[in-house]
């Protein structure tokens, strides 16, 4: 079997065994759930469908909660075995050092995915038997759960990183930390203050775009809050700046691009890495 | 030539401390050699550079003869078994777990893991928890790991560190018995008297250097050190006892009931002999080897004269 694999395997098996799959799903599927159940009442009557209101007040708390999730799961992920001495002894089996790093992040990825789909997924479940599903709301949710893996897969990628970077267990968990504040609290919040201190001035439309494009959770939020009609209606994020220029292809590229350059970069400092 | 390893004027440098400088060593085919040196000598920087999992700043090595930090790396580590100084399986799986990942990295059959649990004594632990094992347990799991698909050569750093004396015999015995099969195997330790029965040769590093490389023939040949010897007689005796042992052994240190004398390795059996006439007299007796550090400070002084 591929090593990538075996590293992968490994993973997961891991986070079986030391309960972080039981309860991330355990987490995901309660937050879901409990949404399910609120039905309405969190928005009022509105037009929507039942179906449309969950997938945004889930959406907006995923944001909060599975990057965060990543982050526990990946900051540790090389660091913590250069620390407990088992990363020499892997680097001393016939493995090539891109297969650990992309090993971890697919085991990573994988429990995280497993936790989205099963949470998110009984759910849905719950929602379709309760409520006769209308044909958009499989697809709004399926791209709910698609998309919020991806966005797992990118603070994984990045959580990987900083677990490569660093020498130490603590500085890892640090840096983690300050890329859920940034990415996830300070990055809108900055963005904001910078469009009412402008006042339309040097931030046009298009650099807005690049500037929602810079942090993940902006491009998950554009993806499924402006996406399906319904749910823009409701969540009142049809026309941020002119975000619904950025075509899905484009904004799917984009968090694409948020799994795949951290983990690049990751590879290549780990290449470096005198263990 | 069946050199399995080869080091030309291998140096290291980490910035700018010098962790290994111009080695140059060989191993043949089925040799034991033990590397011998203080912490932080240069003992795990060699083993690494011969991993591959760093690379020489100078100089040029070769493992079966492939640069092991090259392209074909991998190919060298699946003939290869080490056991790390120190390492801490995850707790939470089980030792046969944990084989079977170190076993499928290393494309070994998994059916043979069960009985190299058992050859290292943990067999009945297998399907325990590694967090529950004992000091003792967790290095017997890390050395099964390093014999995972009967590797060619085998890296052991510090394999008897922390491990009561029955472990410690068990883990020369298998020294031993690996020995016989042809294995080639680089021991590294800070216990010259432990592996000197089991070496061919010995290695001796220092402060990043390698000092001496021989048998241990050789190295008392060229590093001559007297044993240090303690005696407890009856008081007010220790006169009558030199009388009987100033032929070979100098005095060190003298009180009225304790002697400590330094006697050449040639006269150790002379030294045993005449203290068994002797008894009556003598009440207690300590031989002490060389010690690495008496070894050392003949070698270093030895080189700066």
């Amino acid at each position: 079997m591929n090593a990538l694999l075996t590293v992968a395997g490994q993973e997961i098996r891991a986070g079986i065994r030391n309960r972080w799959v039981v309860a991330t799903t355990l987490i995901l599927a309660a937050l879901a759930l409990s949404l399910v159940l609120l039905g309405s009442a969190p928005a009022g009557t509105t037009g929507a469908s039942p179906t449309a209101v969950v997938v945004v007040s889930l959406a907006t708390l995923s944001i909060f909660l599975v990057p965060l999730i990543a982050l526990l799961l990946s900051f540790d992920a090389v660091v913590g075995e250069a620390e407990r001495g088992t990363l020499l002894l892997l680097l001393a089996y016939p493995v090539a050092r891109w297969q650990v790093v992309l090993g971890k992040f697919v085991g990573h990825t994988a429990i995280l995915a497993l936790a989205t789909v099963v949470g998110y997924g009984a759910a849905a479940l719950l929602l379709f038997l309760r409520d006769a599903a209308e044909p958009g709301d499989w697809a709004g949710f399926a791209g709910l759960i698609g998309t919020s893996i991806l966005l797992g897969a990118a603070f994984v990628a990045l959580g990987s990183l900083a677990s490569i970077a660093v020498r130490e267990r603590a500085t890892a968990a640090g840096l983690a930390v300050a890329l859920w504040l940034v990415f996830v609290l300070i990055y809108d919040s900055a963005l904001l203050g910078l469009l009412v201190v402008d006042q339309g001035q040097v931030v046009s439309g298009g650099l807005f775009d690049a500037l929602l494009l810079l942090n993940p959770t902006d491009v998950y939020r554009l993806i499924n809050l402006t996406g399906s009609g319904a749910a823009s209606l409701l969540s009142g994020m049809s026309a941020p700046g002119e975000a619904d220029q950025l075509s899905t292809k484009l904004l799917y590229g984009a968090l694409c691009a948020w799994i795949l350059v951290p983990l690049g970069l990751g590879v290549l400092v780990f290449s470096k890495r005198q263990p | 030539m069946n050199a399995i390893v080869t080091l030309e004027r291998v140096t290291k440098r980490y910035g700018r401390l010098t962790a290994l400088e111009d080695a140059s060593l060989a191993l043949e085919a089925g040799e034991v050699v033990a590397l011998v040196g203080h912490n932080g000598a240069g003992k795990t920087t060699l083993m690494k550079l011969i991993l591959g999992v760093i690379r020489p700043s100078a100089g040029r090595l070769r493992i079966f003869g492939e640069d092991p930090a090259g392209r074909h790396g991998a190919r060298v580590r699946r003939r290869l078994g080490f056991l790390p100084e120190s390492v801490a399986f995850n707790g939470a799986m089980t030792g046969a777990e944990l084989l079977d990942f170190y076993a499928r990295l290393k494309r070994a059959p998994l059916d043979a893991n069960p009985e190299l649990l058992r050859r290292v004594g943990i067999a009945e632990a297998a399907h325990r928890r590694v967090g529950t094992y004992s000091k003792g347990m967790r290095q017997r799991l890390a050395l099964a790991q390093a014999l995972i698909g009967s590797p060619g050569l085998l890296l052991l750093d510090e394999p008897t560190s922390g491990l009561d004396p029955d472990s410690r015999r068990e883990v020369f015995e298998t020294i031993d018995r690996l020995r016989g099969q042809g294995v080639t195997i680089l021991i590294s330790t800070h216990a010259l008297t432990e592996v000197e029965p089991h070496a061919d040769r010995i290695a001796l590093v220092d402060r990043g250097r390698l000092l001496a490389v021989g048998d241990m023939a050789s190295l008392r040949r060229k590093v001559p050190l007297p044993l240090t010897v303690r005696l407890r007689v009856r008081s007010c005796t220790t006169g009558q006892v030199m009388t009987k042992l100033s032929a070979y052994a100098e005095v060190l240190a003298r009180t009225e009931d304790r002697l400590e004398l330094a006697v050449e390795p040639d006269d150790r059996a002379a030294l045993i002999h005449d203290l068994d006439r002797l008894r009556d007299l003598v009440e207690e007796v300590e031989i002490e080897n060389p010690g690495l550090d008496a070894l050392y400070r003949r070698l270093t002084a030895a080189e700066a004269r």
